[in-house]
């Protein structure tokens, strides 16, 4: 068996003007690696440790998702769509619950749209300690930041047990409103946890902001321009820290968000550093968020009292609800044809449109930097597949 | 100056590992199986039936209206309807399950089987060690196996279960009080009917 | 009084009476190769175990840090956990890929292991307790030392896998460049001794001035030359913040990610070995080997002192290494070509000032400045180079 050279490089892709074939090495940073955010391979091209070709390669967690929801009711739906985004239910529960709403003309009563804010502030609060955590473990940290993030994680997720139940797969909203209400001293709890949070915020700002190897890591890698960010389509803190100003909580008005002031963080640069410290400065504004709106939630329904849950058949029509996720913009398009299940239903998933731009974000990059680059576009295959 | 950040960081690091000692807050584990971690109420994990009084079979709730077997978004409930009747706890005949199983491996713990149960007879149990080697049988858990008692739901879920008890005897009240007139009504016209045209 | 000096001095020397002793039961012809065994023997058990040892307290240590605890299952506060390890670690097949050179792939382990034993041959771990006194001690140790960085090309490139060898490529890029600082650091010691043992590196700063002794560290050009040495002994041992050849998040375990079992142990604990005998040379060098920081605590033992000095490094070598994220390739390269080499070459100018100008505080401000002056410098020019600072953000309304 010959075999004393290394395998030749078999790519689908013809690499562009530079070495030649022999000196490339493509490299498969497969489905099994500590790194990818889940089962996610990328086929690399490289010359030397410079990146000269990147494919990715998803679908490894494909679960039928869109072909299910036409087979099941609309309520049946609801816990499937938990899993989609599987760090952030609540969100994707209010993304579906907006569409439906949207389809059928149905009402939200105030104290629910309060709980919703309340609720949807927390995630994004505890998706982004997550995915700051998970960036600093992926550039070598051993661990540390993560740990301190789980940390902070942990007080929140156990008001969401409090709340719904469960800690990840809430299956909270509903359509009109929310499916149930702040047991006694949730309220006082969640106030508490919140007014703790600025200070974890500080301790991780004294553990990275100026830390010398994070500076270098991060600052001038992977940087995304902003007419890029534009035609891509990308959302959310990567095109905000790009600087397109585009918060649909602000280009929406939906819910009361209205009736908070918090300012957008915007960067400048649209490197790695800029889309880490956007999400750190958004932890501190959903932070000034919530501790509105848990002062001056109303007593009264938690859902419009004319939705019955079983039995529900909008009218025929098409809708397009979307949300300000903690990913970008998670939006669902449903179809209905009258009957209790819907003819179609899309997801538009934050996570695979920011991923579009990865190769353009790696090219001429080290190896290194691959890694990087991915943790700060934020994605979970959950939402990548569906 | 180059390192200060880096000096930064490691006496975050430091406060951190000597706080360990020192407060709860910096070492936040609880040593399972030793120690467990305080049960929150809502919790919830897989579905279980409800029976009153002391014996499984008879106290049981549930009328087999098979409304959370069509509900259930994974399917994982299945439902056979008895065949006679038997007395539920107002006297009332109603149906019961025959067969009732559900697949906790199947099962994605979502609620929507107690929201939609009219009868309080499905709810959301808190056992999580539920592990078994038996591949085939072991996760599929038949009507004897889903049945617990109205104490152990008041015991899981106090405030929950309160309330539905609350509901529940309001309306066995008014189910009483509704037959108390009734038959007082049925009284009083077969008592008037016979002695028409003479004073009493 | 006396008897308590006694006692202090015979527990000082009590190894090597005992080897003395031991050694006159044996007939005159086996004395040189029993003597070189009784030597030898005592540092293959102690070192071993200290990496034992240090694999534990490494995981408790960053559990700590982590708000959480460290392994505390197998044995009291987990105490016996590396004998669970080593278990496991023997019991595990031994899987070698059909492509590799076997030859190659089998001795690279073996040959790590053995350049890093063969680096205490001359560290003096007591009063009179060195293996060897080599009149090149010095030059001994870092000669041995490079034999660690062919023994790890060897594995990612036996092993014909593309992970492996960009492991392997990364690892021996790093290696070679930290080398220069490394020794460049250890020539002013050697410089301001005037010779290259050990041994008389060590005696020269065993002397005190009241209570405070003369270690090379309290100097500017010596602690200059401590720090300088420090890190790129960091960098020697692909230990975190400079672990990219094992980068475990982007190539799995770079060039040992073909070995399993006993092989992978054996990796595990070349590596550790050699951070220990790199530490032993530092506290040789600039923290003045065995002797005691104050004069009033001499009567403690000299081996003790050692020991202690390695613990105190090693456990900032776990601090470190729970703090920091890792650096990239071409970053470690900048850090060793463009700052450390510039910074080594100044600190020898400041030694030999220092050793020209007369006693008294006028060469302490003189070389304090001259250590200062360039780290601050430089560091702003490769700061400014790439424009690294902490930037700024507008919100919009």
């Amino acid at each position: 068996m010959s075999t004393a050279t290394l395998p030749t490089a078999h790519f689908d892709l013809e690499p562009m003007t530079g070495p030649s074939k022999e000196q490339l090495l493509e490299l498969s940073m497969g489905p099994q690696h500590p790194s990818t955010h889940g089962v996610f391979r990328m086929k690399v091209v490289l010359d030397g440790e410079r990146v000269v070709r990147l494919k990715p390669v998803f679908g490894y967690l494909h679960r039928n998702h869109e072909k299910i929801a036409e087979s099941e009711t609309y309520l049946g739906s609801m816990p499937y769509t938990d899993r989609l985004d599987y760090m952030c239910s609540i969100t994707n529960n209010w993304a579906y619950a907006l569409a439906v709403e949207k389809l059928a003309g149905i009402q939200v009563p105030e104290r629910a749209e309060y709980l919703r804010v309340i609720t949807g502030e927390l995630t994004r609060l505890q998706n982004h300690a997550c995915l700051i955590g998970f960036l600093m473990q992926d550039m070598g940290s051993s661990g540390t930041p993560l740990m301190y993030a789980f940390r902070e994680r942990e007080k929140i997720l156990d008001l969401f047990e409090a709340l719904t139940g469960a800690r990840m797969m809430c299956n909270y909203m509903r359509f009109g409103g929310c499916r149930v209400d702040l047991p006694d001293g949730w309220l006082d709890q969640a106030k508490k946890v919140v007014a703790d949070f600025p200070r974890f915020l500080d301790e991780y700002e004294q553990l990275l902001v100026s830390n010398e190897i994070l500076m270098e890591r991060t600052q001038d890698v992977g940087v995304l321009s902003r007419e890029l960010a534009v035609s891509a389509g990308i959302s959310g803190p990567m095109a905000r820290a790009s600087g397109v100003d585009y918060d649909i909580r602000k280009v929406d008005h939906y819910s009361i968000y209205d009736r908070f002031t918090f300012r957008v963080p915007l960067g400048s640069h649209g490197d790695v550093y800029d889309r880490f410290m956007v999400r750190l400065l958004e932890m501190r504004e959903s932070v000034s968020i919530l501790e509105q709106a848990m002062r001056a939630v109303p007593a009264g329904p938690i859902v419009d009292p004319k939705m019955k849950i079983r039995g529900f058949r909008p009218k025929p029509g098409e809708a397009y609800g979307r949300i300000e996720a903690p990913k970008g913009e998670l939006g669902f398009y449903l179809v209905s044809d009258g009957s209790p299940n819907p003819y179609r239903y899309r997801v538009r998933p934050p996570s695979l449109i920011n991923l579009t731009v990865l190769e353009d974000l790696c090219l001429g990059r080290n190896v290194a930097d691959i890694v990087a680059i991915l943790g700060s576009i934020d994605i979970v295959l959950g939402e990548v597949d569906r | 100056m180059v390192g200060e950040g880096i000096l930064k960081g490691m006496a975050e690091t430091a406060r951190n590992f000597f706080g360990s000692f020192v407060s709860k807050d910096r070492l936040t584990t609880v040593q399972y199986p030793e120690q467990r971690e305080l049960r929150i109420e809502a919790a919830r994990d897989f579905p279980f039936l409800v029976y009153d009084g002391a014996d499984w079979h008879q106290g049981m709730r549930c009328v087999a209206c098979q409304i959370c077997e069509k509900e259930c978004p994974p399917k994982c409930i299945f439902i056979e309807k008895s065949k006679d009747k038997k007395p539920d706890a107002n006297g009332k005949p109603q149906f019961y399950p025959a067969v009732f199983n559900i697949d906790i491996s199947v099962c994605m713990s979502c609620q929507i089987c107690v929201e939609v149960c009219p009868f309080d007879a499905i709810k959301m149990d808190v056992d999580y060690d539920l592990s078994t080697d038996d591949r085939f049988g072991g996760l599929l858990l038949n009507k004897q196996r889903l049945s617990k008692s109205n104490e152990y739901y008041r015991k899981i879920h106090p405030t929950e279960a309160s309330a539905v008890d609350a509901r529940l005897a309001g309306e066995r009240a008014r189910q009483e009080a509704k037959a108390k007139t009734a038959a007082e009504a049925r009284l009083t016209t077969t008592a008037v009917q016979p002695a028409s045209g003479e004073p009493r | 009084m006396t008897h308590l000096v006694q006692l202090a001095q015979l527990l000082d020397q009590i190894f090597v009476l005992a080897k003395h002793w031991l050694l006159g039961y044996v007939p005159a012809g086996a004395q040189p190769l029993c003597s070189a065994v009784l030597s030898v023997v005592p540092i293959i058990i102690v070192f071993p175990l200290l990496f034992a040892i240090t694999t534990l307290l490494e995981r408790k240590g960053l559990g700590r840090i982590q708000n959480r605890y460290g392994p505390n299952r197998v044995g009291p506060f987990g105490l016996l956990q590396p004998i669970a390890d080593g278990v496991k670690t023997l019991t595990k097949e031994d899987i070698v890929p059909i492509t590799a050179d076997h030859a190659v792939h089998f001795l690279a382990p073996l040959l790590l292991v053995s350049a890093s034993f063969m680096d205490y041959a001359v560290l003096p771990i007591g009063r009179n307790m060195v293996i060897v006194n080599l009149n090149a001690g010095v030059l001994f140790f870092f000669a041995v030392g490079s034999l660690m960085e062919l023994a790890v090309f060897m594995a990612g490139w036996s092993s014909r896998s593309k992970y492996t060898l960009l492991g392997a490529m990364r690892a021996i890029a790093q290696m070679i460049s930290y080398e220069v600082p490394l020794v460049l650091a250890s020539i002013v010691v050697i410089m301001q001794a005037g010779s290259l043992s050990t041994v008389a590196i060590v005696n020269m700063q065993a002397t005190y001035t009241g209570i405070w002794p003369h270690w090379f560290v309290f100097t500017p050009w010596g602690f200059a030359g401590f720090v300088l040495f420090m890190v790129a002994a960091t960098a020697e041992s692909n230990r975190s913040p400079f672990d990219l050849p094992e980068g475990e998040s982007e190539i799995i375990a770079g060039y040992y990610t073909e070995y399993s079992g006993f092989k992978f142990a054996l990796f595990f604990m070349g590596e550790y070995i050699g951070m220990f005998a790199t530490s032993g040379m530092a506290i040789t060098l600039f923290l003045g080997g065995w002797s005691a920081p104050f004069s009033f605590l001499a009567w403690i033992p000299s081996y003790f002192w050692f020991f202690a000095k390695l613990l105190v490094l090693i456990a900032v070598f776990i601090w470190v290494r729970g703090t920091l994220p890792r650096l990239r390739m071409d970053q470690l390269m900048n850090l060793a070509w463009e700052f450390m080499l510039p910074m080594t070459l100044l600190n020898l100018l400041t030694a030999g000032i220092w050793h020209f100008m007369p006693m008294g505080p006028s060469r302490w401000l003189v070389c304090s400045i001259m250590v200062a002056v360039p780290c601050i410098l430089l560091s702003r020019g490769l700061k400014h180079k790439k424009k690294f600072q902490v930037h700024t953000y507008h919100y919009s309304e």
